[in-house]
């Protein structure tokens, strides 16, 4: 006995409602674009510039006191949140504080450091700093410009690929799957006000990379139907192709899940904000490539008169042995 | 049919244990560590304390390379210094005065008498008292410029001379800039790493960023500010004609001379010229020493360009006093009792031993020839360190089993070969990982969990692709065989898309991102490997053993 997710054979109609899925996108993208206007994003210190100190004491925090000995420092604009996790220890009792960028300089100075160390040991006296760190303008500027330049860059190098690989209708699909990806997660962490770090762009590009997998593997299928079914309709096709591998969307999104749902409860703090991005993107992920790629592709049509006469022709890799 | 070369079984199970291999010093990390450090201090001639004992901990037959453990995993402090090349500019420009006023001098009979004014902007601004002959002065002054040391700024003169009314304006040549901006970096760049090596901590990454960036980071350091404090600032030794001495801190010291307080005496400041005879880049050798007095003190020895300079000008000065200056700072400024031609000689001054040790390590490290700015500090403490890996590596084994059970679940025997391609894959990972030296960082985890996830997605493709043969009725040699070959153009183009990501990350990010996107693009090339060969050889050698007339995927 087999455990099986998706029936043995599934015949369902993706494209019966086009107007209800990409409307529904089309509503989520329109919201998640509001939000990131309105609200923007809770920038970390990579991208703003100034200090983030992780504190830990036995004691039970009390933000209000802390703020109390913090304020004279004259820091400006000082946020104190304190940090639960169920990998703490019972008299573990973790905050964050994050310190905005000190006018005319680039890092935080030491005596700064000192000062807030000092004036938090009044509070509680076995508090120790196990993290601090400090970003000037000047880098967080670059940073932001990197991060947009290497996703601007790794969606046209993997358009480019598909166009190769494929037709310039599939890569436009692909892209708008992934389009649609980054401003859905863009959008989750401007309501939610997740803090928008480093590491979250290296999960948005993971995202990309993730959904331009599954939206591949359709492709490859779809390619492949096209040119065993010469008299099928397009909408059949996509339809055939999307069935045909359902299974497999399935299955490899539940294991990619299991293994970030175990990291986001055990994996700690740290790197939750980053898990969360990636679980996010997997949903996503998979939704787009069958529901946003395959009806942009629908939408454009395909060219069909393969003038290519063997099935297995196309298939470059076909003869590749072990 | 389902026929695999001897030779290419052979070699498929030796590319797996090859990497089992390396990837084994990872199971006994500390042990591994403790020898390797052992070894290593063996080779620098330290012997004793056990070390011998800790060298024989692991044999040396086996590979013992390890995976770095990143900052955020270990704990330590990181840097990202900007050197203020500009600062150089000033220094070299007035360090041209002396030659050009020399040079005026024996001309003073044409242009005139010459005058250094003040100026700004890294100029040497020189006025000479009859204005007609300015061009005359200017072209002369063009006779002192040197070719420009450099690839790029090869054949242009390292100055420009202009003329303002009666001013002659000297300032650096464009491309002389670009030359000492390198040299600059460059020298930084081996000052820090040498003062860090003194310390002699574990495994610290110096590298340059960049046109005029240095990022430092230390491992097992107590904080960002400790780092700072053993970089130093610029410790600039430097040594100065003593012009006169003053008691207040308001003097005028006049053009092209500057005023220095004295480091011991209180009150004392000492007015000196702006251009030094010699300087701390030119030191071979310091050492603590004691004076005649039996009070600690600083011998120190020049190089021989160092040397023939001081010669030549203790010899022209004797009687005269000059500053040793440090930092901005008089030291001492003894009077020139003799020709000084050796080279070498020894600074004395209210010196405690620990200091005179100190100054002495300072010296011969060398000055960092223009100022640092932190652009980025972060301190991670060992403890945070420890949680991480801890958390990590609970993670990692919840999602191996919940992935593994899964698998099994759904494709019975399949699923264990699966299973046990999966396990390979991951020490195949590791292996690599050690291999070339790479540092895991915290996101670096995230990357190897995130393969567990989908390395078997090209088995899922493949196990799939063979139920949908069996469909459609044919053996199960062909249809196993069928699976790999119409899986493998979706496998290949689904992986290649995915590794183009990882390769943009690497490329572009920077620290932690980075350990994200190795850890990313090596599962993804071992998870290819494993699905394509590993997992097709397992099944071909279980088929050949049992030959089932009918398989259920």
């Amino acid at each position: 006995m087999r455990l099986r997710l998706v029936p043995k054979e599934t015949k369902w109609d993706f494209f019966s409602r086009p107007v209800l899925w990409l409307g529904i996108s089309g509503a989520l993208m329109v919201l998640a674009l509001v939000s990131f206007f309105i609200q923007g994003l809770n920038f970390g210190i990579d991208f703003r510039g100034g200090t983030t100190i992780r504190t830990e004491s036995a004691q039970v925090v009390d933000v209000a006191a802390y703020r109390e000995a913090i304020q004279p420092l004259g820091l400006g604009d000082v946020s104190i949140t304190e940090v639960f996790d169920p990998t703490f220890a019972d008299d573990q009792n973790v905050t964050m504080i994050r310190i905005q960028a000190q006018e005319g300089a680039e890092s935080v100075s030491a005596d700064i450091i000192r000062n807030v160390e000092t004036a938090l040991k009044t509070v509680a006296p076995d508090i120790t700093f196990v993290s601090v760190e400090s970003v000037g303008p000047k880098v967080s500027g670059e940073l932001i410009k990197t991060a947009v330049i290497a996703v601007l860059l790794a969606i046209g190098a993997v358009l480019v690929y598909i166009w190769l690989r494929f037709e310039w209708q599939f890569a436009l699909g692909a892209v708008a799957a992934l389009v649609h990806d980054v401003v859905l997660t863009i959008g989750v962490f401007s309501e939610l006000q997740i803090r928008f770090d480093l590491a979250i762009i290296a999960a948005l590009l993971t995202i990309v990379g993730y959904s331009l997998n599954d939206t591949v593997v359709v492709f490859d299928r779809v390619r492949e139907n096209l040119r065993k079914y010469k008299k099928l309709d397009l909408k059949e096709v996509l339809n055939l192709s999307i069935n045909e591998t359902l299974s497999r969307t399935v299955m490899t999104s539940v294991t990619t899940l299991l293994a970030l749902i175990s990291l986001f409860v055990l994996g700690g703090d740290v790197i939750r904000g980053f898990v969360f991005a990636m679980i996010w993107g997997v949903i996503v992920g998979t939704y787009s490539s069958i529901f946003i790629a395959s009806a942009v592709l629908l939408k454009l049509g395909v060219k069909r008169d393969w003038t290519k006469p063997s099935n297995t022709a196309g298939n470059q890799y076909a003869n590749i042995d072990a | 049919m389902l026929q695999i070369d001897l030779w290419k079984r052979i070699f498929i199970w030796s590319v797996c244990a090859l990497g089992l291999l390396l990837a084994m010093p990872n199971a006994f990390y500390q042990r591994v560590e403790a020898r390797n450090d052992a070894v290593a201090a063996i080779e620098l001639g330290h012997s004793g304390n056990g070390l011998e004992e800790q060298a024989a901990m692991w044999p040396s037959f086996l590979p013992s390379s390890l995976v770095n453990l990143g900052l955020d995993l270990r704990g330590g402090a990181h840097l990202l210094a900007e050197v203020q090349v500009a600062d150089v500019y000033e220094t070299r420009v007035k360090t041209m005065w002396p030659e050009i006023r020399d040079m005026l001098r024996e001309e003073r009979a044409t242009i005139g008498t010459i005058r250094l004014q003040p100026s700004e902007n890294d100029q040497l601004r020189v006025k000479i008292s009859k204005p007609e002959e300015i061009q005359r002065a200017a072209s002369l002054v063009r006779g002192l410029a040197r070719p420009v040391t450099s690839l790029t700024g090869a054949g242009q003169s390292d100055i420009e001379v202009s003329t303002d009314g009666d001013v002659i304006v000297v300032e650096l040549s464009e491309a002389e800039k670009l030359a000492t901006d390198e040299r600059t970096v460059q020298q930084a760049l081996e000052i820090i790493r040498r003062r860090i090596d003194e310390v002699g901590t574990r495994e610290p990454t110096i590298q340059r960023q960049g046109a005029d960036r240095i990022l430092i980071q230390v491992p097992g350091i107590g904080s960002a500010a400790e780092l700072k404090d053993i970089i130093g600032t610029t410790a600039q030794l430097t040594f100065h004609p003593v012009v006169s001495r003053s008691t207040t801190a308001d003097t005028n010291p006049g053009a092209g001379n500057d005023l220095f307080p004295s480091l011991d005496e209180e009150g004392v400041y000492y007015v000196v010229e702006s251009a030094p005879v010699v300087t701390g880049e030119e030191l071979v050798d310091a050492q603590p020493a004691f004076d005649q007095n039996g009070s600690p003190a600083v011998s120190f020895r020049f190089n021989p360009t160092g040397a023939r300079k001081f010669g030549n000008y203790t010899a022209e000065n004797i009687g005269s006093p000059f500053a040793i200056v440090l930092d901005g700072e008089v030291v001492s400024a003894p009077v020139i009792q003799a020709h000084i031609s050796g080279g070498s000689g020894i600074i004395t001054g209210r010196f405690s031993v620990e200091e005179s040790t100190n100054l002495a390590v300072l010296l011969r490290a060398g000055a960092l020839p223009a100022g640092l700015e932190f652009l980025e500090e972060r301190t991670i403490g060992p403890e945070l360190g420890q949680d991480s890996i801890e958390a990590g590596r609970i993670a990692c084994i919840v999602a191996f089993a919940a992935v593994l059970v899964f698998m099994f679940l759904s494709y019975g025997t399949f699923g264990v070969f699966a299973n046990i391609a999966l396990i390979l894959n991951v020490g195949l990972i590791f292996g690599l990982l050690s291999l070339i030296g790479a540092t895991l960082t915290l996101p670096g985890i995230a990357g190897i969990v995130l393969t567990i996830g989908m390395a078997v997605d090209a088995n899922v493709l493949v196990f799939e692709r063979i139920r949908e043969e069996l469909k459609s009725a044919k053996g199960p040699a062909r249809a196993i065989e069928l699976g790999y070959e119409k899986a493998l153009s979706a496998i290949l183009d689904a992986n290649i898309t995915t590794f183009i990501t990882a390769v943009i990350l690497f490329a572009v990010g920077s620290g932690p991102v980075r350990g994200f996107a190795i850890t990313l693009g090596l599962g993804i090339l071992t998870s290819v490997f494993t699905a394509i060969y590993v997992t097709r050889l397992m099944i071909v050698m279980w088929f050949e053993r049992r030959r089932p007339k009918t398989i259920e995927v």
